[in-house]
């Protein structure tokens, strides 16, 4: 098999069995549920051309024993990232694990991105290279600990030899080899030696009671270039010759050029071409101005006969009629219509969230050097071997003649993880058209970023729920309506069975809590807009949903809310144990200020567990302002707890901008936002003052980059119901104004 | 049209459309790519730099507004003469508090917080509320910015 085939043949492909680790029994726990990660596994059955050699190929004198660090003479440790860093901490968290077995020091190590190889740099979550679901760190946790152990004890060996003694009696600390003699000699030192050592086959891991990193502190490898803007993200490349592209895209999702008058645009001081492409018209120009001026003068006519023409309230409504009849099975835990016959008090309530955009601050870009037989290509990417098979396809050439160079982006947030690779696509769809040898890189506006699609769907839930005479939960309906993210991709085949996709309904079909009589069901519609998963995915809307009726269930039967949670909760400890954490942590039952409430949410995503009390406020105007929020993580192993407490902090602060007043509407198929005006985000004055608590654990560590997301939401809205009485069962919240009950 | 200006410390002279706003002059021509493009409105902070001291966003000044003047990028805060004490500390106390997630937006955070601690020395949480808001960070490291800045105002 070779790539060229792979995009037309990958929904078999992902259906094929997963490939074993290594040592498949010990990476049982990489098995993740949900999300970018929900059992996508993709096979390669036969082996691809080596790809990685140039880049990860050791110069002489270098220790290199695998493809995941290189010691050099010049005392450097380089450490080979497979995964893409968009700011989760890839980098640093991988860095760490080599750093921690080889024990370097800190200041020694540097990074580099792996090139596109997915044999040696698969994700053994998902068998292809790339990353997303919160997995980066789990699927790598032993391989990385591996390679730098491997690198150690050939450190060791080469000491050994040099010095004549046994190796049992040297040690290695903070990046020195030394000898009980008083002998001792640099990793630099000792590289040329080592390279030379046999590669152990089973090397030693240690014992995590000697870890001198994990679980403790290792400060960030990209921390200076990122201050001092040094640091590459896709749009700093510049090649000589370069050409800027722009596209004039569709203002209608299924809209298609049907002639254009390029004259006033070509007329533009530095516009080289104007071009038709499958995404709209091309504008190449020498400079980045030029190229934005002439994608505004540009005009075309648009045949929008295939176009998606529906508003956000037409989809809203026609959502809603779904809701009285029954969806797609996702769950059935025993006679929910007995159960509901049983009820003393029966409540409902009907949630709807809208469309919602990544923004990340980069806005999506791609630059490519193609020059008939070779292509380089520099970007963000998330998915690698996608990206890079789609390359191949578009311009017809060899995996080994298409370099991946994987760059810092900035941010992602699902964005970046894409099936089609559109934004690798079109770059080689230009690349390809243009026909001349100049570098091109492409960049989308931030209005292209706002209206361009690939949003989180619009959902609307409803949950029906039943209370016994001491208001305890005795029967739960829950039905979900909206598009599928997984439907029509190659990742069909693993997230979609029996008419459910896993990212529709995770976070609902799952819920926690001891309730006997359960039904998660889910109406799957068809629509025009691109859609996508969206930093914590189905949770986006399922733990608002789910723990928001918690509460409001709570306050009907007269419960305390982590009271009514935690009886509900004794076979789920590591929820109870996240729960128990945040709430002792934000002196749950104190009495607040006036004028404060509390609120409190709980949810597993992505393999970790994540409780948050949220203290808000309410501003004169009657809009929300939360003051602080306490959050615990049940993460299992804590690799790195400053980078674990920065994702909760990022985390929350991504979920509230969300939550608060994040909203992509559309009306009559057009999208209603361009910028970061209507579309705004979280700002300054609006994040809360953030505590993280770690819940202790020996269990293999799970992701962080997601499960930070979804919970402050919820949390907001319990705190509101408590002290406004009123539900937030419309996002954003800013879409109504809150008052303090008398 | 050539226009002069000084560009961290150094007189250049740039031939570009007079229309081409100051961002696309750093970035494309003087390739000094530390000053990012985030939507080019003025609505995200991500290309603030010091136009004669005080920060603004590129994006959003024209090339012939900038002739004769000061111009100070992410790149002029680096170890050479050129560094404030100010830029130092506030560079320091990123790092120390390791700000930065994605990084993309930090060098527009780093010109504003520069520009808040110049006038202000000892700012309230009001202050950098204030300083601040024009600056979009989508990954939400807004918590570290705050604590940075006053660890910064402790070191000056």
């Amino acid at each position: 098999m070779t790539y060229s085939d792979l995009p037309s043949k990958l929904t078999g492909i992902f259906a094929m069995p997963v490939p074993k680790a290594p040592d498949a029994s010990r990476r049982s726990f990489l098995k993740i549920t949900g999300g970018v990660g929900a059992g996508l596994v993709l096979g390669l059955a036969a082996p691809l051309p080596r790809l990685g050699a140039t880049a990860a190929q050791a110069a002489s004198g270098t220790l290199a024993p695998n493809p995941f660090l290189r010691v050099a003479p010049d005392n450097t440790v380089t450490v080979i990232i497979k995964h893409l860093d968009k700011g989760q901490g890839a980098a640093t968290g991988l860095a760490t694990l080599v750093a921690e077995e080889l024990d370097a020091d800190h200041a020694q190590i540097k990074t580099e991105f792996a090139p596109a190889d997915p044999i040696k740099y698969k994700n053994f979550a998902f068998g292809v290279q790339g990353v997303g679901g919160s997995t980066g760190l789990a699927n790598s946790y032993e391989q990385y600990r591996t390679a730098g152990a491997t690198a150690r004890a050939m450190l060791i060996a080469a000491a050994a030899r040099t010095w004549n003694v046994k190796a049992d009696d040297i040690t290695v600390k903070a990046g020195v080899v030394s000898h009980s003699s008083g002998k001792s000699a640099t990793f630099g030192e000792l590289a040329n030696t080592a390279a030379g050592e046999s590669v152990p086959d089973k090397p030693t891991l240690k014992d995590p009671k000697d870890f001198v990193f994990i679980g403790k502190s290792f400060p960030r490898v990209d921390s200076p270039a990122k201050v001092n803007g040094t640091a590459l993200y896709t749009i700093d490349h510049q090649f000589d010759g370069m050409l800027i592209a722009t596209i004039a895209r569709p203002p209608m999702f299924g809209a298609k050029v049907k002639s254009f008058d390029a004259s006033e645009a070509e007329s533009i001081k530095g516009v080289v071409k104007v071009m038709p492409v499958p995404q709209g018209i091309a504008i190449l120009a020498t400079n980045t101005w030029a190229a934005i001026k002439a994608q505004r003068a540009i005009k075309v006519e648009w045949e929008k006969s295939g176009a998606e023409t529906r508003g956000s309230a037409d989809l809203v409504a026609e959502y809603k009629a779904l809701l009285d009849t029954p969806g797609a099975k996702a769950r059935e835990d025993g006679n929910l219509d007995d159960a509901f016959k049983t009820a003393v008090k029966v409540v409902e309530a009907d949630f709807e969230f809208p469309y919602l955009a990544h923004a990340p601050m980069e806005p999506m870009d791609c630059v490519v050097r193609y020059d008939g037989a070779s292509a380089d290509i520099w970007t963000g990417s998330q998915l690698q071997t996608l990206d890079h098979a789609t390359a191949c396809k578009v311009l017809g050439l060899k995996p080994e003649a298409i370099n991946l160079h994987t760059v810092w982006a900035g941010g992602s947030f699902g964005r970046r993880a894409i099936a089609d690779s559109h934004y690798v696509r079109e770059a080689c769809d230009i690349a390809k058209a243009y026909g001349k040898p100049a570098p091109i890189k492409v960049i989308w506006t931030r209005e292209d970023d706002i209206k361009g699609g690939w949003y989180r769907p619009l959902y609307v839930h409803r949950i029906k729920a039943g209370l016994d005479k001491d208001g305890n939960i005795v029967a739960w309906l829950h039905r979900i309506v909206g598009q599928s993210i997984g439907a029509g991709t190659p990742f069909e085949a693993m997230m979609v069975k029996d008419g459910v996709d896993s990212s529709s309904v995770e976070g609902a079909s799952n819920l926690p809590y001891a309730i006997a009589n359960i039904r998660v069901d889910l109406h799957t519609t068809k629509g025009g807009v691109p859609v996508l998963w969206w930093r914590s995915v189905g949770s986006t809307h399922t733990a608002h949903a789910t723990e928001h009726m918690i509460d409001i269930l709570a306050k009907e039967g007269g419960k305390d809310p982590v009271a009514f949670r935690l009886a509900m909760l004794k076979d789920k400890p590591r929820h109870a144990g996240a729960l128990k954490l945040a709430a002792e942590k934000a002196g749950w039952g104190k009495p607040l200020e006036p004028g404060k409430f509390r609120g409190v949410a709980v949810h597993e995503s992505f393999a970790s567990f994540v409780a948050n009390v949220a203290e808000v406020s309410l501003r004169d105007d009657g809009s929300v302002k939360v003051e602080r929020v306490v959050c615990a993580i049940d993460c299992g192993l804590a690799v790195n707890p400053d980078v674990v407490a920065a994702q909760m902090e990022g985390g929350i602060g991504y979920g509230l901008g969300a939550g608060l007043k994040g909203a992509i509407t559309l009306a009559g198929g057009e999208v209603e936002q361009a910028n970061f005006d209507g579309y705004d985000v979280l700002r300054m004055s609006e994040m809360p003052h953030v505590e993280v608590h770690i819940v202790p654990s020996a269990a293999p560590p799970t992701g962080v980059g997601e499960p930070g997301t979804p919970v402050v939401t919820p949390a907001v809205a319990n705190a509101l119901l408590s002290g406004t009485g009123v539900r937030t069962t419309v996002l954003p919240m800013n879409k109504q104004k809150y008052k303090t009950q008398s | 049209m050539a226009f002069t200006a000084t560009i961290n410390g150094k007189k250049n002279s740039i031939d570009v459309d007079p229309e081409t706003p100051l961002l696309w002059v750093l970035r494309d021509e003087l390739k000094l790519t530390g000053t990012k493009f985030g939507c080019g409105a003025a609505l995200c902070g991500a290309c603030t730099v010091h136009l004669d001291g005080e920060a603004v966003r590129s994006c959003q000044i024209q090339a012939r507004d900038v002739e004769g003047r000061d111009v100070t990028t992410i790149e002029g805060f680096t170890a050479d003469a050129s560094t404030t004490p100010v830029a130092k500390a506030v560079q320091a106390a990123w790092i120390k508090l390791d700000v930065a997630q994605c990084g993309y937006c930090q060098p527009g955070q780093i010109m504003s917080a520069v520009g808040l601690l110049t006038q202000i020395p000892k700012p309230t949480d009001d202050d950098i509320d204030k300083a601040m808001d024009g600056n979009v960070c989508r990954c939400a490291t807004y918590h570290r910015i705050r604590a940075a800045i006053h660890e910064a105002a402790k070191a000056i």
